[in-house]
């Protein structure tokens, strides 16, 4: 049960539906999935298996894209979250400096916990 | 096939016409767009019309965007907090359905905006992105090597000053809020407005007297 909204914002009792709320908070440190769909996907392959950290949920809720691809337009909302990266970690061999970052939008199914 | 005529003036040229056979793509497209009329989903006026939304939308409406900004500081801060919302405020509406995140250039981070996957760009705001944004070279560089990519437009970006890549890839558009230059402190919001130029609110250079008419 994703449970990290801050909590002066929840009332005991209410209950959230399924994904409602988000499972990361900023600050959070996350990997991105390392799997390869076949088909529409919208998490370029250099930033998979990549480890970031989540900087701010991205509101509203909204379908996956991915699925939204095939028609899909109605179902499970989920959050997108914005995930910073240092480019030195990305690319071995990055020659600028040090703090220069990339900065993503990540469907929630698509991180991974750390 | 070429149109065979007579030609009254003295010098050739090539007819004024479209020769080469169709893409693969434009095939595809054709295809699709025929269906979907055939089958009364949508009626060519849609599609005419969808053309004259987007020519509606250019880096004016952009412009006008970061102008208010830099005037007003309410607004500055309703804008990074909530770029669509601001925008909207202003009657420029998010026909795409995106939201619009927008970063804010400062002395010590230099935003740029890049789409690895294919061309993701605020249209809303900005209108049609420039062909290079859509091209691979940009949009492999930007992320593997964006500070030689920028002096490449002649945008040198100290060592001290962190450059953060956006790559917008799903929901979310970026539109970058470019520092203001130093001596217009006289200028009106109009002027200021004139200054700032689509390649500035991608993030290549930066906003500069240099480029007033």
């Amino acid at each position: 049960m994703p449970n990290h909204l801050p909590s002066q914002s929840r009332i005991p009792g209410i209950v959230p539906a399924l994904n409602e709320w988000p499972s990361f908070s900023p600050g959070d440190r996350v990997r991105v999935a390392s799997r390869s769909p076949i088909g529409h996907y919208r998490v370029p392959v250099y930033l998979r298996g990549m480890t970031g950290t989540v900087v701010s949920i991205i509101e509203p809720v909204m379908v996956d894209n991915e699925t939204e691809g095939y028609g899909q337009n109605a179902g499970s909302r989920r959050h997108y979250y914005r995930v910073s990266f240092r480019l030195r970690t990305i690319w071995a061999a990055y020659s600028g400096a040090p703090a220069d970052e990339l900065r993503i939008e990540i469907f929630e199914t698509w991180l991974e916990r750390i | 096939m070429a149109h065979e005529h007579e030609h009254d003036h003295d010098h050739p040229h090539a007819e004024i016409s479209v020769s080469e056979m169709p893409g693969y793509y434009e095939v595809m497209e054709t295809a699709i767009r025929e269906l979907l009329i055939d089958k009364q989903l949508i009626t060519g006026n849609d599609i005419r019309h969808q053309i004259e939304v987007l020519d509606s939308r250019t880096p004016a409406l952009g412009a006008k965007v970061v102008a208010r900004a830099w005037v007003d500081a309410a607004f500055r801060e309703r804008l990074l907090a909530d770029g669509r919302a601001a925008c909207e405020e202003l009657g420029i509406s998010f026909y795409d359905d995106t939201r619009l995140i927008v970063l804010e250039n400062t002395e010590t981070v230099h935003n740029l905006i890049v789409c690895t996957l294919c061309s993701c760009y605020p249209r809303p705001v900005l209108g049609l992105p420039p062909d290079w944004y859509k091209l691979k070279p940009y949009r492999a560089r930007a992320v593997s090597e964006p500070r030689i990519v920028l002096a490449e437009f002649g945008t040198i970006i100290p060592d001290d000053v962190e450059v953060r890549v956006s790559d917008s890839t799903a929901a979310v558009r970026y539109l970058v809020l470019p520092r203001r230059p130093e001596a217009t402190d006289d200028y009106s919001e109009e002027q200021l407005a004139g200054l700032v130029t689509r390649d500035a609110m991608i993030g290549v250079i930066p906003v500069t007297l240099g480029m007033e008419n």
